[in-house]
């Protein structure tokens, strides 16, 4: 008689400790999950926001001008110079970020010289983007570009990164 | 008793007792035991402990950085109080509002220059603090959690200095803030998505300024108001400073204690009258320039990071960014937080440079350090180019990976040669690894600021 009573006993004092470390890694459980959505919502709320562009303005789809209006060999800049317009020897057009990849300044077109030079470490890069000088780690990043009669548009919201030029990334009016 | 009808002394007992209601006591306490119930009823000075151990009165264990850094704290609270009713944080208001300030604003210039030489003097006195403490071993048990708040209330303070380094907006600000935050891009995975939380977008621009003056402002005064109480509630419970003895000497179990009033805050206030003093003479005399408004598409030749982070930028020449943006200062800060954990050989408590063989090892680190550092950047710039790297070797293993296994074997090789030729303590040799990275640190900052002209190449500051 005595000896099932004890077991019985046991299993009670078991049993409620375990219940009760149960509860409290649950509410240390849900603790967690709270802070997590609250990070969640500070993240969510700092992240930078997707700017809807007005026509015109920079991340727009814009119209550059019909191929004619770009000689070959040259660099135009466009939109107070947030890209430049590069025409090649052979026609191709490609649409080049002025954002230097090694810290981010402005790299001014240098017509003498024939290629973009950067004023903060001396990065160079030629009329494709490609790197002629270190520092700078990779090509200049180009925009979206295609031409539709004849005129030349650039989405300045799409912009690729790259590590170097390919043949490829140029565009060819295909009329021509 | 007498009735009271006299209808002055009626009024004067009304305004009696709103003074007693505000003041209980004596205003100017008389003796030892006034002067310690006074520092426990009043709310501003109850902060303190009521007694300090004598012998960290002495100004040469302290040097009265703390206070200094503290008192510079508050010239910032307030004088950036008034900027904030005159600034207009939106890229055209920005540089107008400064223009305003200086020109059409009653002291607005003087405001404006107390404001940005406090702000440097505490870069450099909160570094100097680190170093004291660091140097009198002050950062043994019990202290070892107040020199990591240390460390926080050191970045708040570098995070303050940054973000309000773009505020006037003009060229300087903003180029030095693009460079500034290009680095973060070459942190691996999550670089390019910082860059583009810290800039509201791909470019410096109106939402960077939101973000930088919403930080300035708001963020870090709060972060800053609470870590220092805890930094100073964490003094208090570790029973005041690391207490200074002589080599040889024990340390104490129960130091010699004098009442904070009059004998700590009496040296307290001489030390901030004659900061503020310094301060106002400082900001009369020179006036902080402002250059052209911001202009995007030009960038100036050179353009530099703020100073504090010149020596960052230095070592940005000299290796691949991966390495010199990420990999060393990580290393760099997680050696710092585990200064305090380390297991030493001996507790260097309370005396400077933790031995007097310590003295000389820490004058011979320095020296290598300054030799080393001197001839690094010169070989580097006329004999051997390392961002041109080896030839055919990837950039990331011939300009990264090879040359930080380098500064690796030399450090450790340093630590070393120090043990063996010093039969140094780890304290001793720990503390020389720390001056030679200090010193190299120093003169990468040194170079940094004065010695890069155009493009980046060295010349000479004058």
């Amino acid at each position: 008689m005595s000896k099932p009573k004890k077991e019985h006993k046991m299993n009670e004092t078991e049993q409620i400790p375990s219940r009760r470390s149960f509860l409290s890694i649950l509410w240390i459980g849900l603790g967690f999950v709270a802070l997590i959505e609250f990070i969640g919502i500070v993240a969510a709320f700092i992240l930078p926001r997707k700017k809807r562009a007005k026509t015109g303005d920079f991340g727009a789809i814009i119209d550059a001008g019909p191929v004619d209006k770009f000689p070959k060999e040259s660099v135009t800049a466009f939109i107070r110079g947030k890209l430049y317009l590069c025409r090649m020897k052979d026609g191709g057009f490609l649409a080049v970020s002025r954002q230097c990849t090694h810290l981010g300044c402005t790299v001014p077109w240098s017509d003498k010289e024939g290629k973009f030079v950067c004023p903060c470490h001396a990065s160079a890069f030629d009329i494709t983007g490609e790197v002629i000088s270190p520092p700078a780690p990779r090509a200049l990043d180009v925009y979206r570009l295609y031409i539709e009669n004849n005129i030349v548009k650039v989405d300045t919201g799409k912009r690729i990164k790259r590590s170097g030029f390919h043949a490829d990334q140029v565009v060819y009016d295909k009329k021509a | 008793m007498r009735p009271q009808n006299n209808p002055s002394l009626e009024v004067a007992g009304f305004f009696r007792q709103i003074f007693r209601s505000i003041f209980p006591d004596p205003l100017v306490p008389k003796s030892d035991q006034e002067r310690k119930r006074y520092l426990l009823k009043n709310l501003i000075l109850h902060f303190r402990p009521a007694t300090v151990p004598e012998k960290t009165l002495k100004f040469t264990l302290t040097w009265g950085l703390g206070g200094m850094a503290a008192v510079l704290v508050l010239l910032q609270l307030g004088t950036g109080l008034l900027l904030k009713f005159v600034y207009v944080p939106t890229p055209l208001g920005a540089y107008n509002s400064i223009l305003e300030l200086n020109n059409a604003v009653m002291f607005g210039q003087l405001i404006r220059n107390i404001h940005h030489w406090c702000a440097n003097f505490l870069v450099l006195i909160v570094f100097l603090h680190m170093l004291r403490v660091f140097f009198t071993g002050a950062f043994h048990p019990p202290r070892q959690f107040t020199w990591i708040i240390g460390l926080g209330l050191f970045g708040l303070v570098l995070t303050a200095n940054f973000t309000g380094y773009l505020l006037p907006y003009d060229q300087l600000a903003y180029w030095a803030v693009t460079v500034s935050t290009g680095m973060l891009g070459y942190i691996p995975v999550l670089g390019s998505l910082f860059q583009q939380i810290i800039r509201g977008g791909n470019e410096i621009g109106p939402s960077t300024l939101n973000m930088f003056f919403a930080i300035h402002t708001a963020a870090v005064p709060m972060g800053l108001i609470v870590l220092m109480a805890f930094h100073f509630w964490r003094i208090r419970k570790s029973r005041g400073l690391v207490i200074p003895r002589v080599p040889g000497e024990k340390t104490e179990e129960k130091p010699v204690r004098v009442s904070t009033l009059p004998h700590l805050l009496l040296r307290e206030l001489v030390v901030a009258l004659v900061l503020v003093a310094v301060v106002m003479v400082v900001s009369v005399s020179f006036d902080v320039p402002l250059g052209n408004s911001a202009n995007p598409g030009l960038s100036p030749n050179p353009t530099k990071a703020p100073w504090y982070f010149a020596g960052l930028q230095e070592l940005l020449l000299h290796l691949h960014p991966l390495f010199a943006v990420f990999i060393i200062p990580l290393i760099l800060a997680a050696a710092l937080m585990v200064i305090p954990y380390l297991k030493f050989d001996a507790s260097t408590e309370g005396f400077w440079f933790a031995s007097v063989k310590g003295r000389k090892i820490t004058l011979i680190s320095a020296i290598a350090a300054i030799f080393a550092a001197i001839t690094g950047i010169l070989v580097n710039e006329y004999l051997f180019d390392s961002v041109a790297g080896l030839h055919g070797v990837p950039a990331i293993i011939g300009n990264g990976l090879i040359p930080f296994a380098l500064i690796f074997l030399g450090c450790a090789g340093f630590y070393v040669l120090i043990k063996r030729r010093y039969s140094a303590t780890n304290s001793e040799a720990i503390q020389a690894l720390f001056v030679l990275i200090l010193f190299v640190f120093l003169v990468f900052t040194i170079t940094g600021i004065w010695f890069r002209g155009q493009g980046m190449k060295l010349t000479l500051p004058f």
